[in-house]
C-alpha cells in the first residue's frame, strides 16, 4: 500500500513537448513508472520517445486510461491545464510549475476541492511512491520502498530527509512536495489522514517552512487524529521578518507565520522537532522510539 | 513589486477609487509650482519611499523633520520639500538605515470628519482575498491586531464576483457609517476590492481612509505591491518600478533568474532550492556562523547562473567564506562542479570555499573537483558543511 499513487497508476504529462516536460517524462518512465501519454495542443498525433501525444486531456484519458497527470506548461497556463485535468476525471494532479499567480490559484483551488481531484503544488517537484510510481522532478535513486510518509513545502530539503531516512534504512512510503507558493492544492492535514489510514506507512515526517499557518494547523489536527508517530522539521528560523525567502509563501509578515510559534505548536503536539536539517531522519527514529 | 504612494493613487483615480489632487516633486521649486498648481491654501507635503510609517518617521540626523507635513503657505512647502529631498527617512519600517527621499508628493488638503483603515490581502488559511476594515484607522495596523483584534473586521469575497452588497452593509454597520457616508462606501468598498483583483495585487492598503465633513469616502494613502508572478498580463505596471528602491545585488541576481536576499553576516550560502537554502542558514547560524545571504540558484541551475551568483556573493565585502551545498535532483552535481571550476578561474576565489555535494551525478561531480586544481574544503553531509565553514571564517 501507499497513498494517492502506486504501481497501477496511469500517467501523462501536459506540456510533454516543451523541455521540462520532455526531460522528465522519460526521466519518470525509466523509473518505471508508466507514463501513457502526454498532452500538447496542437501537436496531437506526435510521440515522445515512444510516448503518444494528445490535443487534449480528455482525448488522452479516453485512449489511455491515464489517472494521474504531471504539469510542466508555463505559469500563464498552469490554471487552465489544472482544470483540463479535473474536467478530464483525472485523479491525481502534480503541478510542478513555479510562478503561477496566486489569484489564479484562488479561482482554481474551490473548483479542485469540490471536484474529486488531488491537486498536488504547484510549484512543487511532485510525488513518489518508492518502487512503483514516480510523478516529478525529485532524483529517483534516493529513494527506498518502506515505512515513513514524507510530506513537505520544499523541493530539495525534501531529498535530503528522504536521502537521511534511506540511509537509516527506513524508506519510504509515498513522498509528496505540497509546494512553496501561498495557496496549493493539498495541506499537510489532507495527507496526514491519508498517511494515518495507509498500512504501509508506520511515521510520518513533515517539513515545513516559515510563513502562514498550515504547519499549526497540522499540529493541532495531528494531536486529535493521528496515532502514528510524527516528526517534523521547520526550515527558516533564522530568516528575518518581511524578507521572501525564494518561495512567495515563506515570509514572516506581521509577526506571523515564525518558526517559533510553529516549533511551539508542533513540540505541544507530541511531535518531535528536528533541531536542524541534519537530524530529520534522527527525528522519525526517535519518535517512533516514543511509541 | 512595490510602487509609491503617487503612482498607486493614479491607479486608484483610473479605477474609480476617490483620491485628492496632487503633484509629484523632485526638488522644492517644483514642490512650490505643485502647491501654487493645487491653488488651496492647505497642502501637504509626503515623501515618497517603499515604507510605511512615514507620517511618524523622521530625517536621519534631523529627528525635527517629519516624513509628511502640512503646510500653510508656499515657504512651508519649500521648507519641507528641502527637508525631505534627498535625505534619508528612518520609518518602523524601514529599519534603522532609513531610506532615501528621491521625490515628495503635494496633495491637496481636505476636511477629515474621520480616519479608518482599510486593506486587502490573501487569507491563505481561507485560500481567498479578504477585505479587513477597521475604526482604529491612522496608526499602525499591526498594534490594532495585537492590542484591539476585535475592532478589525473582516470580509472575505471570490474574486471572480467582488464584494456583494450586503458584505459592504455589514462593515458600514460595524464601522458605524451611516446616510451619504454610508452611500459612498457602497461605491468605494466594491471598487477597491475589484482594483486589487484587476491588478493582481498581493496588498493594497489604505491608512488612512478618510470620511470628508461632506461624507466622502476618500483614500489619503495608498499601498499597493503587486505579484510578480502576473506582471506578465500588466506589462505597463513594470514602467512603474523604482529600481532605486530596490537592493542593487537583489536585482542584479533577479535578472540572472537567482533569488537572493541579502543579509548581515559573514558566510555567503548558494545553495539550490529555497527549502535547503534556508535550512543551510539555519544550520550555520546553529553552529554559530552568521549567514550573509539567502541564495537559491533555482532548480535548473546552469553554468553562467552559479558563476554570476559566485561574483554577486564575492562582491559583498563582508563575505569572509562560501558555503556551496547542493542536492542535486533537476540540477546535476557534474553542471555545478563545472560551473564552480569556471567561476574559480574567471571570478576567483579569495576566501575559504566549502562545498557539500549530495544527489544526481555526485560521484563525477566530486570527482571533477578533486582532479581539478580548485582549492576546496569539501564535506560529507550538511552538519560536516557548516562545522567546516563556520570553522573556517574563525
Amino acid at each position: 500500500m501507499s497513498i494517492l499513487v502506486d504501481g497501477n497508476t496511469k500517467v501523462i504529462c501536459q506540456g510533454i513537448t516543451g523541455n521540462a516536460g520532455t526531460f522528465h517524462s522519460l526521466g519518470c518512465k525509466e523509473y518505471g513508472t508508466q507514463m501513457v501519454g502526454g498532452v500538447t495542443p496542437g501537436k496531437g498525433g506526435q510521440d515522445v520517445e515512444g510516448i503518444p501525444v494528445f490535443d487534449t486531456v480528455e482525448e488522452a484519458v479516453d485512449q489511455t486510461g491515464a489517472d494521474a497527470t504531471m504539469i510542466f506548461v508555463p505559469p500563464p497556463f498552469t490554471a487552465d491545464a489544472i482544470l483540463e485535468a479535473v474536467d478530464a476525471g483525472i485523479k491525481v494532479i502534480a503541478a510542478i510549475t513555479e510562478g503561477v499567480p496566486v489569484l489564479d490559484m484562488v479561482r482554481v483551488y474551490e473548483k479542485v476541492r469540490a471536484s474529486g481531484s488531488v491537486l498536488i503544488g504547484p510549484n512543487c517537484p511532485g510525488l513518489i511512491t518508492p518502487g512503483g510510481c514516480k510523478i516529478g522532478i525529485m532524483p529517483g535513486y534516493i529513494h527506498n520502498p518502506g515505512k515513513v510518509g514524507v510530506m513537505s513545502r520544499s523541493g530539495t530539503l525534501t531529498y535530503e530527509a528522504v536521502w537521511q531516512t534511506s540511509n537509516l534504512g527506513l524508506g519510504q512510503s509515498t513522498c509528496v512536495g505540497l509546494g512553496g507558493d501561498p495557496i496549493v492544492g493539498t495541506s499537510f492535514i489532507d495527507l496526514l489522514a491519508r498517511y494515518q489510514e495507509d498500512p504501509q506507512t508506520e511515521a510520518i515526517l513533515m517539513i515545513g517552512e516559515i510563513g502562514g499557518s498550515a504547519e499549526e494547523e497540522a499540529a493541532a489536527f495531528a494531536k486529535a487524529n493521528v496515532t502514528k508517530p510524527v516528526a517534523a522539521f521547520i526550515a527558516g528560523r533564522t530568516a528575518p521578518p518581511g524578507k521572501r525567502m525564494g518561495h512567495a509563501g515563506a515570509i514572516i509578515s506581521g509577526g506571523k507565520g515564525t518558526a517559533e510559534e510553529k516549533v511551539a505548536a508542533l513540540e505541544d503536539a507530541g511531535i518531535v522537532v528536528a533541531p536542524t536539517p541534519a537530524d530529520m531522519g534522527d527525528a522519525v527514529v526517535k519518535a517512533m522510539g516514543k511509541q | 513589486m512595490k510602487i509609491h504612494e503617487y503612482q498607486g493613487k493614479e491607479l486608484f483615480r483610473q479605477a474609480g477609487v476617490p483620491v485628492l489632487e496632487g503633484i509629484v516633486a523632485t526638488t522644492p521649486e517644483e514642490a512650490v509650482a505643485a502647491y501654487e498648481k493645487l491653488g488651496g491654501a492647505i497642502a501637504v507635503v509626503k515623501s515618497q519611499i517603499h515604507a510605511g510609517g512615514r507620517g511618524k518617521g523622521t530625517v536621519l540626523d534631523n529627528p525635527d523633520q517629519r516624513g509628511v507635513v502640512v503646510c500653510k503657505s508656499a515657504s512651508e512647502v519649500q521648507d519641507a520639500a528641502a527637508g525631505l529631498l534627498g535625505k534619508t527617512l528612518v520609518t518602523i519600517q524601514t529599519g534603522p538605515e532609513g531610506k532615501t527621499v528621491n521625490q515628495v508628493f503635494v496633495e491637496a488638503g481636505c476636511d477629515i470628519a474621520r480616519e479608518l483603515y482599510l486593506g486587502i490581502v490573501l487569507d491563505r488559511a481561507s485560500s481567498r482575498p479578504v477585505l479587513m476594515a477597521s475604526t482604529e484607522g491612522g496608526v499602525e495596523i499591526e498594534k490594532v491586531a495585537e492590542e484591539t483584534p476585535e475592532l478589525i473586521f473582516k470580509e472575505h469575497f471570490d474574486p471572480a464576483i467582488g464584494l456583494e452588497g450586503f458584505q459592504v452593509r455589514k462593515l458600514c454597520k460595524k464601522l458605524g457609517i451611516s446616510g451619504a457616508a454610508a452611500k459612498a462606501a457602497a461605491r468605494f468598498m466594491p471598487a477597491i476590492c475589484r482594483f486589487f483583483v484587476d491588478y493582481d495585487c498581493s496588498l493594497t492598503e489604505i491608512n488612512p481612509l478618510v470620511i470628508t465633513g461632506d461624507e466622502q469616502m476618500i483614500a489619503l494613502d495608498a499601498k499597493v505591491t503587486f505579484d510578480g508572478n502576473a506582471l506578465f498580463r500588466h506589462k505597463s505596471l513594470l514602467e512603474l518600478r523604482d529600481l532605486s528602491e530596490e537592493e542593487p545585488s537583489e536585482v542584479r541576481a533577479s535578472e540572472s533568474g537567482l533569488s537572493y536576499v541579502k543579509l548581515e553576516g559573514n558566510i555567503g550560502c548558494l545553495v539550490n532550492g529555497a527549502g535547503l537554502a534556508m535550512s543551510t542558514m539555519d544550520i550555520i547560524k546553529y553552529h554559530g556562523g552568521q549567514p550573509a545571504n539567502f541564495l537559491d540558484v533555482g532548480g535548473g541551475a546552469n553554468a553562467a547562473q552559479v558563476t554570476e551568483a559566485f561574483r554577486i556573493l564575492l562582491s559583498d565585502p563582508n563575505c569572509k567564506g562560501v558555503l556551496v551545498n547542493i542536492f542535486g535532483g533537476i540540477a546535476r552535481c557534474t553542471t555545478i562542479a563545472a560551473a564552480l571550476i569556471e567561476a574559480s578561474q574567471t571570478v576567483g576565489f579569495t576566501v575559504p570555499l566549502v562545498v557539500r555535494l549530495e544527489g544526481t551525478e555526485v560521484e563525477e561531480g566530486r570527482k571533477m573537483l578533486a582532479d581539478s586544481d580548485v582549492d576546496i574544503i569539501s564535506a560529507t553531509d550538511i552538519n560536516d558543511a557548516a562545522k567546516k565553514i563556520v570553522a573556517a571564517v574563525g
